[in-house]
């Protein structure tokens, strides 16, 4: 039963919205004084320098950007580019293999027979992803130091020389990379695919289209959603990884993450790391705009 | 929905491989019987015997347990005030986009610009005060930073989808506010007010970057524990450790999912008894029952 509109009260009372301020004021005052000010505020402190004693220096310049860029007082190197580089290559790999393993996943999962069944799936997805990332880094650690029976299989495929450890390198950075995402991008799918409506696929089915047909014309658009969702929040945290490399990388494996993180602990240059996160927030804010624009297009077109 | 071929069932089931067969190379050599290398030698309680007389893993443990606890009281309170808040406030279509994407701050910004930018404010004004010196206090203040939002978001998502009508019925009773908060408004959203300070829970217990950056001395959380431990080297005290948070975690999802069913079962009922005393009809519920069929539900029908 819904009341005609006119009983209601206007949404635009100044007194409600007054109210609606003052309840929603604390969460407000905390997320604008820690989080949306200090944000702001990293554009000012990259333009200051570091001092001597690692302390910030407010003179305006444009050196941190300059050493972005890669000039330096040794000339110009593509170091922090190459760096940035190889995160977005890192992120787009890692999301490409999440969603190649999620389609599958979340296929499989929705066709269990009983709700039970589903639900220990779903359970088993959930738990890696509230476990610590520490912890499920250093297992892989565990598994890929010498002499386990992976690394044996390994040195016996000759991929490895005997008694060497499979980590740190770029196989393993990646391993840990899929098994942290996986269920970030798995579960938005499998969201997707248990509200799919399947008369669709059955028509397809029923006049003969391809398997390839099936799946772009009948399956991913009805799936698109979830599969962006999955895309977002697994490509913007990959991309900003730095404890699985940290820990599976070595120290030689550098992403943007470790960059930044490197500024704010040796290095003590706080305008060089708040210059880094900018760049790093540039790129977040590029793929949320690419994700949006490409969602609104491929909707338009559907119906 | 039909059935699933082989070759999904593999991938399904290589995933999970890869998903649990580390950590349960972790469980298993934290019974190992050996303090170096990763050779069996027979099953041992020990590590965990060592584990709970070692002063700095406990402290770390009640360090992680207070700043987890305390964190969600305050952010669970903040954050359903904000969703409430929101909720009578409207704002110009133009700056509407702006408004959320600063309420959900926390949820698109990567955990490390966070991380940043908290520990610059709390540079910032420890020029002013020595209470923000890196330690419980900043902790705390950045966890519940980020889970405001993640409570907010629960809890708004269910405030969008609840219809207005009891409240009207009951305004025009004379209900008073605080009748219709009481035993309406707050039945209502306690599912997803609980929901949300159990993920604002886990995410707290969870978090290792944001607190790396944030915590002081006095304030070693687990997570921060294992990855200096790491550094060290590792012993089996640690995958007796780990073995422990991976235990509380599975418990954990399993609990919020029975708890998530339970509640939205009694608040239903409350809320119906409700509308009973109101003279309002039952609701009716063909939008849940839909969903719950599952896929299988359409094929067959």
């Amino acid at each position: 039963m819904k009341f005609p509109s006119f009983l209601k009260a206007p949404r635009g009372d100044l007194k409600k919205q007054l109210v609606g301020f003052s309840i929603a004021f604390p969460a407000l005052v905390c997320l604008t004084a820690f989080l949306a000010i200090p944000c702001l505020g990293l554009v000012l402190i990259s333009f200051a320098q570091r001092g001597e004693f690692g302390e910030i220096q407010w003179v305006l310049s444009f050196e941190n950007y300059k050493r972005l860029i890669g000039f330096s007082l040794y000339g110009w190197s593509p170091d922090f580019l190459l760096i940035m580089l190889r995160s977005l290559r890192e992120a787009f790999f890692t999301t490409l293999a999440c969603i190649l393993l999620s389609y599958p996943l979340a296929f499989f999962i929705a066709g269990r027979k009983t709700a039970f069944g589903r639900l220990v799936w779903l359970i088993l997805l959930n738990v890696p992803f509230c476990t610590n990332i520490v912890i499920r880094t250093y297992a892989w650690q565990l598994i890929l130091s010498p002499n386990t029976p992976l690394a044996l299989l390994c040195s016996f495929l000759g991929i490895t020389s005997p008694g060497s450890a499979l980590y740190p390198g770029t196989a393993a950075v990646y391993l840990g990379m899929i098994t942290t995402f996986l269920p970030f991008t798995a579960l938005p799918l499998y969201a997707a695919v248990e509200r799919m409506n399947w008369h669709l696929v059955l028509a397809a089915k029923d006049l003969y289209a391809s398997r390839f047909k099936i799946f772009f014309e009948a399956i991913f658009p009805q799936t698109v959603h979830g599969l962006f969702a999955g895309i977002i929040i697994t490509f913007v945290p990959a991309m900003a990884m730095y404890v699985v490399t940290d820990i599976l990388g070595g120290a030689k494996y550098m992403l943007i993450g470790n960059l930044i993180q490197l500024q704010f602990s040796q290095s003590r240059d706080w305008p060089f790391g708040a210059t880094l996160s900018l760049a790093l927030m540039v790129l977040t804010l590029l793929s949320f705009a690419l994700f949006r624009t490409t969602r609104l297009t491929k909707d338009s077109s559907l119906y | 929905m039909p059935r699933p071929n082989f070759l999904f069932t593999c991938v399904a089931y290589f995933c999970m491989a890869l998903l649990y067969v580390p950590s349960l190379a972790v469980v298993v050599f934290s019974f190992n019987n050996s303090r170096y290398g990763l050779s069996w030698r027979g099953f041992t309680f020990s590590w965990y015997e060592k584990l709970f007389s070692n002063e700095l893993i406990l402290e770390a443990t009640r360090n992680s347990l207070i700043v987890a606890c305390i964190s969600t009281v305050v952010a669970t309170v903040l954050g359903t005030m904000l969703a409430l808040g929101l909720h009578r406030v409207t704002f110009p279509k133009s700056l509407n986009w702006l408004f959320k994407l600063f309420i959900n701050l926390p949820i698109v910004v990567p955990d490390i610009i966070m991380a940043v930018a908290l520990t610059m404010a709390f540079g910032f004004f420890r020029t002013f005060s020595s209470v923000f010196d890196m330690g419980f206090f900043t902790l705390i203040l950045s966890h519940v930073t980020f889970q405001i939002s993640f409570v907010t978001l629960v809890v708004r998502s269910r405030l969008a989808t609840m219809d207005d009508d009891i409240e009207l019925a009951a305004s025009d009773l004379n209900a008073t506010a605080y009748y219709r908060f009481r035993h309406l408004t707050l039945p209502l959203l306690a599912p997803s007010i609980i929901a949300g300070a159990m993920l604002a829970f886990t995410l707290s217990l969870d978090d290792f970057i944001i607190s790396f950056f944030t915590h002081g001395p006095d304030s070693v959380t687990l997570p921060i524990f294992i990855y200096a431990s790491l550094k060290r080297g590792i012993t089996p005290e640690i995958h007796a450790l780990s073995t422990m948070m991976l235990t509380v975690t599975v418990l954990l999802v399993i609990l919020a999912e029975r708890l998530s069913r339970l509640v939205t079962k009694k608040s239903e009922a409350k809320v119906e008894k409700e509308r009973e005393k109101l003279g309002l009809p039952p609701k009716a519920k063909e939008g849940r029952g839909a969903g719950d069929a599952g896929p299988g539900g359409v094929i067959t029908g």
